[in-house]
């Protein structure tokens, strides 16, 4: 990594204040970039570092303060300002159009696409060239739809640089990356450097955060509370100032499984898009006990997560919850035989985004709890909204907001109360930390360790090794629609975990479909 | 110049554009009146004046608004669950048709048993004509724009048939008109000598119901969640198919209500232009309105003065009564306007 060049900045902000309403995104935040240096943004989710770095390049204006590029100061809310200045960003969510191809978006404001004499060769050359120096491999000529999620975000960088980029935003650029397409980026981005570029890198990641970056900031509720070389600082110390205390994960004893809650014999489900059903699997989730469910996204996990949720029913096969057979089966019917379910996509499935929060927290039991004779107790409701809100640390203006508002952590945590307040037997959690703050994920964790203790058979369905590995008591792979026999904790390492991810541990045994 | 949304609208802002749209129409119309000779002020003061200048203009504006309340009503339960339903003009004349069916001496009853009847026999009637499209669009997926927009024309020329044929009015001298419905069948008036009649009455008691059931009951809350966001009320155990069945039979029956009020409140018989697009009015209206059911009150009550003021002032003037339709148009492309600066504020670059 190369050291810091100049003591004159290239980006310098001045005092940033940003509010929405009644709640603050940014508080004074002041920090220089100098040339040729990364810095880090870390900070939990809600901290403010999206909205900071939507001021800087214009998306948002802020109520106070100043962004200078170049010694030159930017004018407010303007991206174009930004982006001539110098100032590439590459979003979280990419912006590009799926039906155009990868030289077309990349000019694509840049100059009019359809110009009587639209100079195609030369942009496609300098694409070309950038490619090759930056280590940005990507066939200009591909439509975009046709690219993996690591391609496309290729096309965004090279977006940034073909407009001659000097200062590189990225904001959570690992998120949707592997392991592999990750170290690609990290080298792309060593190469920006060394020809003397800057970036602002924002990452949940610690390890990614200390592997890439010379200086550390740290946002906590929209301040900056924390600026550290990463030379002087390491992950334990990152973790606390994130979450402004000494965090842990959940210290596990060992399980005490009971009896059978939810079992499926030999069961089979139809296909779901163009990811499998279910292929006669075969599951027992047990009392006090977490099973985790680890593999490759896409490999019928959504089929098992739709079957518990009552989504689907089987085609083939029984389903026992507490040893009686299922007959009648729907969410209602699951959640009425105390199934706890914590959906994969927030957003999506978990929440209506312009409700509030009194009306998300009662989705599921308005008929049961909040309701006579079909007249809606709202006092009630919202009384029980407020005791969650209390309850499970929820940071929102009250029961009246708007849970679009809330960050994903907020959020997740109103869905947890909302599911766990009713004492379930059994608990679903579908990726129920993706995308979370380590201080959320702690906390997740922690609820669903404690719901076990209290005799909850939970089922974690996760991507992330790590975190099966650390919470399950027992561990399911699943591959191509095929459930894995069960693992005892502790009995497989990671790479035999592997092997059967890739599908070549179930040989012998009959799974045909 | 672009668009930034704004997370929490101020009251202040939710109210200041839709005021600021009525003003904004305003002005365009009286552009309008210019260019078609009139001078604005006499115009517009005449559609006033036509609509609310005397007890005769007023009570023909509330005569004209309780369709327009009905139909409002109808599209706005239908829009809130994001069920589109274009196919009020169907369904107010399903209501019709049975109000002349029941109505002209096929039952014999004391007035308050058979308006009750006929009342509930037409809102089945709506309710069942939306209720196919409605199957069609859960069990088969068939977009329910189309099916219920086809659907009214098929049904008005069910109602030709039907005027030329069983319904025809022996004593008609051959017009296609359905017979005179008894004495009994016939909604009274509010206020003897005023012509005003109870269907007006129905209507604002079908608002306040309305208002009801969206804001208090477990119906209103489950509609409004499948509107929102249908995988997320599905997950969450809302039955939704049987929540949009349960919002078309509504929705259907509140436009059929329209149909009974003005064939036994105001006609009297049933005709083929027993509806000037009440049913397609109702979409302005209910959009207006911001799809609020009290809103529609104040939104039909709108667009019946502009329609009732505008035909005196092209008697008195001579600007053409379109000037009506225009206004109406102008109107809605305010009000959107206006919905979306509440939510958005414009940047310039």
């Amino acid at each position: 990594m190369s050291g810091v060049e100049s003591a004159q900045p290239v980006l310098r902000l001045q005092n940033i204040t940003k509010r929405f309403g009644s709640v603050t995104a940014n508080e004074a935040v002041t920090f220089d970039l100098a040339k040729g240096e990364v810095i880090a943004l870390l900070g939990e989710n809600g901290a403010g570092k999206t909205t900071l770095m939507n001021i800087l390049f214009g998306q948002y204006t802020a109520d106070e303060g100043t962004v200078t590029v170049f010694g030159k100061p930017l004018p407010p809310g303007n991206p174009r300002a930004a982006l001539d200045a110098g100032v590439g960003m590459v979003h979280q969510h990419f912006t590009l159009a799926e039906n155009l191809t990868v030289w077309e978006n990349i000019v694509l404001g840049a100059q009019p696409l359809h110009a009587p004499r639209l100079r195609s060769g030369a942009a496609k050359a300098k694409i070309r060239g950038l490619s090759e120096e930056f280590q940005l491999k990507v066939d200009p000529d591909a439509k975009i739809g046709a690219l993996t999620v690591g391609e496309r975000q290729r096309v965004e960088i090279l977006k940034a640089l073909y407009r001659d980029a000097r200062i590189l935003i990225l904001d959570e650029p690992t998120a949707v990356l592997t392991p592999q397409e990750t170290d690609a980026l990290f080298a792309t981005l060593r190469t920006a450097i060394d020809l003397g570029l800057s970036i602002v890198f924002i990452s949940h990641k610690l390890h990614e955060v200390m592997a890439i970056s010379n200086r550390v900031l740290v946002l906590r509720h929209g301040k900056l509370v924390a600026e550290r070389p990463t030379l002087d600082t390491d992950r334990a110390e990152l973790s606390a100032l994130t979450v402004g205390a000494e965090t842990s994960a959940p210290d596990l004893a060992p399980a005490t499984p009971g009896a059978a809650l939810l079992t499926l014999c030999d069961l089979s489900t139809s296909a779901i898009g163009t990811a499998p059903g279910l292929r006669h699997a075969n599951l027992t989730l047990r009392a006090g006990q977490i099973t985790g469910l680890a593999g490759v996204s896409g490999n019928g996990q959504a089929a098992l997560s739709d079957l518990i949720s009552g989504l689907v029913t089987p085609q083939t096969g029984q389903l026992k919850v507490a040893g009686d057979i299922v007959t009648a089966w729907s969410p209602r019917d699951a959640i009425g035989q105390g199934i706890a379910r914590i959906p994969e996509d927030r957003h999506k499935t978990g929440t209506i985004a312009d409700f509030d929060l009194t009306e998300n927290t009662i989705l599921e039991t308005y008929a049961t709890q909040f309701s006579k004779r079909g007249w809606m107790n709202w006092r009630k409701a919202k009384a029980h909204a407020e005791s969650l809100i209390e309850t499970y640390d929820v940071r929102c203006s009250g029961p009246d907001a708007r849970i679009r508002l809330l960050s994903g952590g907020n959020m997740q945590k109103l869905i947890l109360g909302r599911v766990l307040e009713n004492a379930p037997r059994i608990i679903l959690a579908n990726q129920p930390v993706r995308g979370l703050d380590i201080g959320a994920v702690n906390y997740v964790h922690g609820r669903l360790a404690a719901a076990r203790d209290a005799g909850a058979a939970v089922l974690l369905i996760s991507e992330d090794l790590d975190e099966i590995m650390r919470l399950s008591d027992v561990i399911h792979v699943i591959s191509d629609g095929r459930l894995s026999s069960e693992f005892a904790r502790g009995t497989m390492q990671p790479e035999q975990l592997g092997v059967w991810m890739a599908g070549d541990g179930f040989e012998g045994h009959d799974y045909a479909a | 110049m672009r668009l930034e949304p704004i997370a929490n609208p101020s009251l202040a802002r939710r109210l200041t554009f839709p005021a600021l749209a009525i003003v904004a129409t305003i002005v365009i119309a009286s552009l309008l009146a210019m260019i078609a000779g009139g001078n604005p002020m006499a115009v517009l003061g005449q559609i006033l004046i036509g609509a609310f200048g005397s007890k005769f203009a007023l009570l023909e504006t509330l005569n004209r608004a309780t369709p327009l309340i009905f139909t409002g009503l109808a599209i706005a339960v239908a829009f809130r669950a994001k069920l589109w339903n274009i196919g009020a003009e169907a369904q107010l004349y399903a209501g019709a048709v049975v109000v002349a069916v029941l109505g002209t001496g096929a039952l014999q009853m004391p007035a308050p048993i058979l308006l009750t009847v006929m009342a509930l026999a037409a809102m089945m009637a709506g309710a069942f004509l939306l209720l196919v499209p409605a199957l069609l669009k859960t069990r088969l997926g068939v977009d329910e724009v189309v099916t219920t927009l086809l659907f009214n024309f098929i049904f008005l020329l069910f109602v030709s048939y039907l005027l030329e044929g069983p319904l025809k009015d022996p004593m008609g001298m051959g017009w296609p008109k359905s017979a005179r419905l008894i004495p009994e069948a016939r909604l009274p008036r509010i206020v003897d000598g005023l012509r005003l009649h109870w269907g007006f009455a129905l209507a604002l008691i079908a608002a306040v119901i309305v208002w009801v059931i969206d804001a208090k009951t477990t119906l209103g809350f489950e509609m409004r969640a499948v509107g929102q966001n249908v995988e997320a009320a599905r997950f969450a155990g809302i039955p939704v198919t049987k929540v949009i069945l349960k919002t078309a039979l509504l929705s259907g029956g509140l436009a059929a209500l329209a149909g009974f009020s003005e064939v036994a409140g105001l006609k009297g018989s049933l005709t083929l232009d027993l509806s000037p697009g009440f049913g397609y009015t109702g979409i302005v209206v209910a959009m207006l309105a911001l799809l609020h059911p009290l809103g529609v009150i104040v939104a039909a009550l709108f667009v019946a003065a502009i329609f009732v003021g505008a035909d005196s002032m092209s008697r008195a003037i001579g600007v053409p009564s379109y000037l009506a339709d225009i206004m109406l148009a102008t109107a809605l492309l305010c009000m959107v306007l206006a919905i979306l600066l509440t939510k958005f504020r414009v940047r310039r670059d």
